[in-house]
């Protein structure tokens, strides 16, 4: 048996797996996650913290850099992105990189 | 005058209570190199000839895009089968459809699975009938075919493109769920659809060699649930039980004209694959109308939706937000009316004939499979 689940932390480093992606949905008037057999509405929010994973900052310093940007207590805000990445991950749509 | 603007008034009210589809099943081909007792084809199968056209399958693809289409699935038949599939693949990718491949993998090969990378596919399924060469070949009727789905998994992840493995389940491999669970995280695949047999057409044919036991049913949802756990990050379990020993029945395709829609080899558009096993609807074709005509004003995709054409028992249920009353090519089967109550249902005055029906034919030993055409 190959292959180990993942364990999403504060130093994870991450991206969208090969087939998933965002998409604006003009129809619908929303911008949506799709992946196979799944299409998730996101809120403004989700899709910043979606185009923030980009294989190259950790969790924490993404949750940093928004707190920086928003003034807000970055414990809240590295919680939030840790769980949506958890929540991303045990779908298999996430890539870890670290 | 004021007529018009009634009716028009009244149009724009159905179009916008009725939501734009999601998805788009577009069965390129009937042609198969297998002949799988449960095939989902009709009886009656398109012939070559009578096939879209590239540039006709590409029309399709933009007019879905505009309509608000997300995913559109190749489909088939064996989508191999079209020597046009990467061009195809390439062209709603451009229209910014995510593109799925629903194969049995016969006819590809590594250099066409790079081709198809190329083109932008953006995930492929891969159909296995069993877990040994033995038991997989003897239900797909075709010798050799288990050992080429392997190596198209090999090349599929080498290309980089997730996978995802569809077991149909059913009487003669149920026992095999683990295995196959086991079998796509060998082969990498991210996810595995578990779906049981769904009695129409071909199917239907065969329910006395395929209908799973009530014990197999149970031992196969524990199966599930158990390794759900087990791998949980490492494969996504989709899994469709049994309908026929359930207590409510399944909303069919997310209920009639609400998500998604099929596009027939030859250009017919169907709410849902079986949908022609239903007499006195007509299916218009893309040769002749919009899909966005289709889709909004067909009498075929109107036929069930909302829920004026339910029984009272229905109607009056607090659950047709969630089922819809089931599925119209099963109430047509198994009660002879497509406006009936879906005869899974506990509430159904048919259940207790289901359940007769469902206990003598499982215990029924055939393994007689009556084979898909080609
Ligand atoms: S179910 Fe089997 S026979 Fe039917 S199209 Fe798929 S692979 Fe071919
Ligand atoms: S009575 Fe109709 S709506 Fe209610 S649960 Fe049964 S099938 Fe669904």
């Amino acid at each position: 048996m190959t292959g180990e689940a993942p364990v999403i932390s504060g130093t994870s480093v991450v991206k969208l797996a090969r087939g998933v992606r965002l998409r604006a949905d003009a129809v619908r008037g929303q911008t949506v996650l799709l992946a196979p057999e799944r299409a998730m509405a996101l809120d403004d929010i989700a899709v910043r913290i979606v185009e923030a994973l980009d294989g190259r900052r950790s969790l924490d310093r993404i949750a940093g850099d928004f707190a920086a940007e928003f003034g807000a207590p970055v414990e809240q805000i590295a919680s939030d992105v840790q769980s949506f990445a958890h929540e991303l991950a045990i779908r298999r749509m996430l890539e870890i990189v670290e | 005058m004021s007529d018009n603007l009634a009716l028009a008034k009244q149009v724009d009210a159905r179009i916008s209570s009725v939501p734009p589809p999601m998805a788009m099943l577009a069965e390129l081909t009937h042609r198969c190199p297998l002949a799988c007792p449960y095939c989902s084809n009709p009886i009656a199968l398109t012939r070559a000839d009578e096939e879209l056209s590239t540039a006709e399958w590409i029309g399709v693809f933009e007019q879905a895009a505009a309509l608000g289409v997300l995913h559109l699935h190749l489909s088939g038949g064996e989508p191999a089968a079209r020597r046009d599939l990467a061009e195809l693949t390439q062209a709603a990718a451009a229209f910014g459809l995510y593109t799925n491949l629903i194969t049995s993998g016969v006819g590809l090969t590594e250099a066409r699975i790079g081709q198809l990378a190329d083109a932008g596919l953006d995930h492929i399924q891969l159909s296995i009938q069993g877990v040994s060469a033995e038991s997989a070949d003897r239900i797909g009727g075709y010798g050799g075919g288990y050992g080429r789905k392997i190596a198209v998994a090999g090349w599929v992840a080498e290309a980089g493109i997730p996978l995802t493995l569809n077991a149909v389940c059913h009487r003669q491999n149920m026992g095999e769920i683990e295995a196959m669970i086991e079998l796509a995280i060998r082969l990498k695949a991210r996810r595995i659809e578990v779906a049981t047999v769904q009695f129409h057409g071909w199917a239907e044919r065969n329910k006395a060699a395929l209908l799973p036991t009530r014990d197999q049913v149970e031992l196969a949802t524990r199966t599930v649930a158990a390794a759900r756990q087990t791998y949980e990050g490492i494969l996504v379990i989709d899994y469709v039980p049994a309908d026929y020993y359930s207590t409510y029945p399944k909303a069919c395709m997310g209920g009639w004209g609400r998500v998604g829609l099929n596009v027939t080899p030859s250009g017919r558009v169907l709410p849902c694959h079986a949908a022609e096993t239903i007499p006195g609807l007509s299916f218009a074709t893309v040769r002749a109308s919009s899909l966005a005509e289709i889709w909004y004003e067909s009498d075929a995709f109107n036929a069930y939706r909302g829920d004026a054409w339910m029984p009272d028992l229905c109607r009056s249920c607090e659950r047709k937000k969630v089922d819809f009353g089931g599925c119209r090519c099963q109430a047509m089967t198994l009660a002879g009316d497509a406006r009936a109550t879906d005869p899974v249902c506990v509430r159904s005055p048919l259940r207790d004939r289901l359940t007769r029906e469902t206990d003598r034919l499982s215990t029924l030993s055939s393994d007689t499979l009556i084979y898909r055409g080609r």
